[in-house]
């Protein structure tokens, strides 16, 4: 019995994995039935995976039986692997014995489609079900929505889960269309729409009626594989702009695509994942969406792909130098934000300690600015007079010379592959 | 220049401020009874706890200090530091001196001390809540013993409280030796002789119960099979998780030796 809990629990999560998905943030699910579990606002990482991933959910399959071939996917129809499936009872013992123990956060729970959308969608319905009503869990559940459910079953998922995520795979139709035949973007948008929707009419009802129940309280992601298809970077975030303006969705994850297959319309099994490509994807994402920058001003026609050697925030200062040197002491926040090598964090203690009188250099250090990176863009009381205006390349070099980027080595930009 | 003396509770640190305040000696320097060597040249004031004085201190905090720094404070104060004491003495006398506005001023010293301790105690407390592992022994208590950096077992008590509400546990700080147990209505703290092994307790009972292997087990093979292999990034996984909790992580434990806890 446990062995072959066992089994299928290593086929399962394996076949989870490729799913990036990890927050446990964003819940507001409190115990109050003397239950088990409490949803924590920022999350909690239990964990992290040899390649340096965070484990927060138990995160699974409730089985690997799929009908569409699609090709990026592992457990597409065509690929010739052990297949399993997890009863009802087998994913809601494994949650609660994990939790109970302190290893997760929740449950992240996909599944390949069996039969038809309905039917998958309601097996997935009935595990959160039992676990919030039969054993009082009120930890976090992300669960995925499967695109073509009926709206019904959708909506009573909403009912229990914390958040509901459905992928995007493909950054554009063409790339869809390209690896996966039988979907489109619309199947993802529609029920993206459908819960977007029903998170704003049960948010207005509970302005009049106080108890009415919660859904999906912290909201929606999606996922775009990175790397399979030739788009640019440009693209890619012109999507997730997009996304998070039309669905206002919580997060859009980016996974660099591990080879899996011998297909020849992917990248060759031992090709390596685009890594680089994919941290500066993240970190363009959370430039839009923490520091102000509108996706244009990081990518445009003129700049359609993200530099590899240098951040994104770094090459849009170098680019736009006219903007610089900024005065730190009367700059307003929004400006600061946007200085290479100075954070959310110290942008704002900056402009709490200036109420206090001029700031000087070793104050900036020891706030926390990385000043080798910020000192070609700020004036500060005691920045020294520099005569010379240094041209962007030059302020580069000079940065590059001094910083320990874990990404010199690969100082070669990669070249075209497409 | 006045060394000053106290006993390293929180108490005698706001008794520190009080006295400042009523003999005004100028520069002083704080110490705690642990760790003082008497100096030659400085005249040394042992500071004498009194309930009073120091509930006038704390009274004074709280209607200076937003919700936030008083939260720093008292996390500063559980690092348990020398130079976290010295911060908050400073940061105390500064305060009351200058008023409620200098709360963020980051510009002095011993305001961004106080929060870059308060920011690695936070870190810990986080920690703890991340890598706790619960055993769940055979007499049916969920059991962990730590031995975190900070003492943070009264910054974690109220999260472990809401989500293990409907099991007893006990979470056990081995260095500082003491711990709290939860019996499904209040949090306790305890104290528990592991030399005696007392039988009639039968708390930190080495035997675990029937399921506990096999969940620990399955846990482990879920930590080897969400791994990519194609995506190894050593640096960053202990980057995450540093080599000194590894001791508390199930995930992290070889089969033939079990957990010590």
């Amino acid at each position: 019995m446990s062995e072959r809990l066992r089994e299928k629990l290593n086929i399962l999560a394996d076949a989870a994995k490729y799913d990036v998905s990890c927050s446990s943030s964003g819940g507001n699910r409190k115990n109050d039935n003397k239950g088990l579990g409490d949803s924590h606002a920022s999350g909690i990482c239990h964990t992290y995976t040899e390649d340096g991933r965070c484990v927060s959910l138990l995160k699974i399959l409730l089985t690997n039986h799929c009908i569409f071939d699609c090709a990026y996917c592992v457990s597409r129809k065509s690929n010739d692997i052990t297949r399993a499936a997890f009863t009802v009872e087998e994913v809601v013992e494994l949650t609660m014995n994990f939790y109970r123990r302190n290893y997760i956060e929740g449950l992240f729970l996909s599944s390949g489609i069996f039969k038809n959308a309905d039917f998958t969608m309601e097996r997935l319905l009935r595990v959160v079900k039992k676990l919030r009503l039969e054993e009082r869990f009120n930890g976090y559940i992300h669960l995925k929505t499967i695109p073509g459910a009926s709206e019904e079953l959708i909506r009573e998922a909403g009912m229990y889960a914390d958040r509901m995520s459905i992928n995007l795979e493909m950054p554009t139709e063409s790339g869809l269309k390209l690896l996966a035949p039988e979907k489109t973007h619309q199947q993802v948008t529609q029920p993206l729409g459908f819960i977007k929707n029903q998170i704003v009419q049960f948010k207005e009802e509970r302005k009049i009626i106080k108890s009415t129940p919660k859904f999906v309280s912290a909201g929606q992601s999606t996922q775009m594989v990175i790397g399979a298809t030739p788009e640019t970077d440009k693209e890619i975030m012109q999507t997730a702009a997009l996304f998070y303006k039309d669905f206002s969705l919580k997060r859009v994850y980016y996974s660099g695509y591990i080879p899996i297959s011998y297909d020849n319309r992917l990248p060759m099994i031992g090709s390596q994942p685009p890594l680089i490509r994919e941290n500066r994807l993240y970190q363009t994402d959370w430039l839009m969406r923490f520091y102000g920058f509108h996706v244009n001003e990081l990518l445009n026609d003129a700049n359609p792909h993200l530099d590899i050697d240098i951040d994104p925030k770094l090459s849009w200062a170098l680019r736009n130098l006219q903007h610089f040197p900024v005065d730190i002491n009367v700059a307003a926040y929004k400006v600061i934000l946007r200085i290479p090598g100075i954070g959310v964090t110290s942008a704002k203690k900056i402009v709490q300690a200036r109420k206090f009188g001029k700031l000087r250099i070793d104050q900036l250090k020891k706030i926390g600015v990385a000043y080798n990176r910020a000192k070609y863009f700020i004036k500060c009381a005691d920045s020294p007079y520099q005569l010379k205006d240094y041209q962007g390349s030059q302020i580069k070099s000079f940065i590059q010379a001094e910083s320990q980027s874990k990404y010199l080595k690969y100082d070669t930009s990669q070249l075209i592959l497409f | 220049m006045y060394n000053y003396v106290f006993d390293g509770s929180f108490e005698g640190l706001l008794c520190a401020v009080f006295n400042w305040f009523e003999r005004k000696p100028g520069q002083v320097k704080l110490q705690t009874e642990a760790t003082f060597q008497p100096d030659a040249f400085m005249p040394c004031l042992q500071i004498v706890n009194e309930r009073e004085k120091a509930d006038r201190v704390w009274r004074g905090l709280q209607s200076k200090l937003s919700k936030a720094s008083l939260r720093k404070f008292y996390c500063t104060y559980l690092s348990e530091l020398e130079e976290g004491y010295t911060a908050l003495f400073e940061f105390a006398c500064y305060l009351f001196a200058e008023g409620p506005a200098i709360e963020n001023n980051y510009g002095n010293p011993y305001v961004l001390a106080l929060s870059k301790i308060a920011k690695k105690v936070e870190r810990e407390k986080h920690r703890m809540e991340a890598f706790i592992r619960f055993q769940h022994n055979a007499d049916g208590i969920f059991y962990c013993g730590i031995d975190p950096d900070f003492n943070v077992l009264p910054l974690i008590l109220t999260l472990f409280k809401n989500r293990y509400a409907d099991q007893q546990w006990i979470i056990y700080d081995l260095k500082r030796d003491y711990g709290l147990f939860y019996d499904l209505s209040k949090v306790e703290e305890i104290n528990i002789d592991f030399k005696q092994q007392p039988k009639t307790t039968g708390i930190a009972n080495p035997i675990v119960s029937a399921k506990e292997n096999l969940y620990a087990l399955l846990w482990k093979d879920y930590f080897k099979s969400t791994n990519i292999q194609a995506r190894k990034n050593t640096k960053l996984h202990v980057q995450h998780v540093p080599k000194r909790y590894w001791k508390y992580l199930t995930e992290k434990q070889f089969e033939q030796d079990q957990p010590e806890f």
